[in-house]
């Protein structure tokens, strides 16, 4: 069984669809033992990165993900539940992450060419600069849909994929267990259920 | 680089599609259900649904409708129609929309958006504006484009950018319908006002007009359409394949 960690931000509609449409059984839950008892694990996440990790260590679900992530157990974060994945983050103020992953989150605002429009929104082509089992399914050229106004860095140790938006913008990291979608899956068409169904068979 | 966007526009009253839909191989071309999946298998990359309901007992058809929808396509749905409060956002997001359109309900209570922007985000508020040339400039109209508002679109715009819309669809009243090609000139005037994603409406007969589009404004991010899509005058697959010959980029499928 799949758990999509449920510690209220986002809506998690999407998320559950697609994975019932590639046939993975997921249930949302923020209950400990359900947590604990599951064999993959997905940190979906939208909006502020500090008010979410305040949520995740409130709630003591922090914990229980660093256990099972430290016993083998595969985790997927999406979105912010992917930037969740490092260190800190710098957006609107300083915060820490999970620290799961070498790296921090910053904002695109002044990194990136005046012109390029924030938050960014839409598809992008994905480019794969390290092999991963989650894009078993992939071709060339594939594109994912984002929706994001900041972005990880420093973190080369675990970069599997960019996207180009007037720079190389980190797409999707791994690392052992440990995987990360900047991009919504659950948003990115039959790519993104492919990458889902990656997931769920790693 | 992103991809340009190709958005087809459905409007649904008490739960069907109204227009009616020419296609092969659909057995109910009015239900919002199959249309959805069939434009989100041909290659459209983000869809949207305006309601265009009048009763409340209509309104709830329709959010289970748009359950039925989003459970079954897996590319971002943005819903409009009928959104006057923070109740309406809820209730169409809890159904699996991922953004939501406003047009008369921000005109009405401006505030709207700034409270939406805080609770939703901006990446989930998208303004939306039918505009037509009145006097010299462009003007905001109400009420699915029969009541001039008075106010200056271009000025409006930017206002409700800065209040927190994170999109922008501009329709042109003036073009709509007529199919011969965008408003070029509104367009351009809304893209300098504004450093949000905009979207053009209003005005698409042919895959060429799409390419003219992208090509003039080339930081336009979207072109969305409804009849020609809807009666098969323009296949998206064809239309892609037709700014990908142009060097435009877009997304295959």
């Amino acid at each position: 069984m799949l758990a999509i960690i449920d510690y209220g931000v986002g809506n998690l509609f999407s998320l559950v669809s697609s994975l019932s449409a590639i046939g993975v059984d997921a249930v949302v839950t923020s209950d400990p033992e359900i947590i604990k008892k599951a064999d993959r694990l997905i940190l979906p996440g939208v909006g502020a990165f500090g008010d979410a990790s305040k949520k995740l260590f409130e709630s003591g679900l922090c914990e229980i993900i660093k256990e099972k992530v430290a016993k083998g157990t595969p985790l997927m974060g999406i979105c912010l539940g992917m930037q969740l994945l490092f260190e800190k983050s710098y957006e609107y103020g300083e915060y820490e992450g999970l620290g799961l992953l070498k790296g921090k989150v910053i904002g695109m605002e002044g990194t990136i060419p005046e012109n390029l429009k924030i938050p960014h929104i839409g598809w992008n082509e994905l480019k794969i600069v390290r092999k991963s089992p989650i894009f078993k399914y992939l071709n060339e050229g594939d594109c994912v849909y984002f929706v994001h106004s900041f972005y990880a860095v420093d973190c080369e140790e675990s970069l599997l994929a960019t996207a180009e938006y007037g720079k190389d913008l980190t797409a999707a990291v791994g690392k052992g267990n440990i995987y990360g979608c900047q991009f919504h899956p659950e948003k990115s068409g039959n790519v993104g259920l492919k990458i889902l169904k990656a997931f769920s068979e790693v | 680089m992103i991809t340009k966007r190709i958005i087809p526009c459905l409007d649904v009253r008490n739960g069907r599609v109204v227009k009616g839909v020419n296609f092969e191989n659909l057995n109910d071309v009015s239900s919002p259900v199959e249309l959805g999946k069939y434009y989100s298998d041909c290659g459209a990359d983000e869809l949207v649904f305006y309601d265009i309901t009048a009763s409340s007992d209509g309104r709830k058809l329709f959010t289970d409708i748009l359950k039925e929808v989003a459970k079954n396509i897996f590319i971002p749905l943005t819903v409009g129609g009928g959104i006057n409060t923070i109740e309406d956002f809820d209730r169409v997001l809890k159904c699996g929309a991922d953004k939501v359109s406003v047009n008369s309900g921000a005109i009405k209570n401006p505030d709207l958006i700034n409270e939406a922007a805080r609770k939703y985000g901006n990446q989930c508020v998208v303004i939306s504006v039918d505009a037509k040339r009145v006097d010299g400039e462009f003007r905001v109209f109400a009420k699915g484009g029969r009541e001039d508002t008075g106010i200056e679109a271009i000025g409006w715009i930017k206002e409700c950018v800065q209040r927190g819309a994170g999109e922008v669809v501009i329709n042109s009243i003036d073009t709509d319908g007529v199919k011969k090609g965008f408003d070029l000139e509104m367009l351009k005037a809304v893209r300098q006002a504004v450093n949000v994603p905009v979207i053009a409406s209003g005005g698409a007969g042919s895959s060429e007009d799409f390419v003219t589009l992208f090509k003039e404004i080339p930081d336009i991010d979207a072109g969305l359409a409804a009849s020609i899509f809807h009666f098969g005058q323009v296949k998206i697959a064809d239309l892609k394949q037709t700014l990908k010959d142009n060097d435009i980029l877009v997304r295959s499928i």
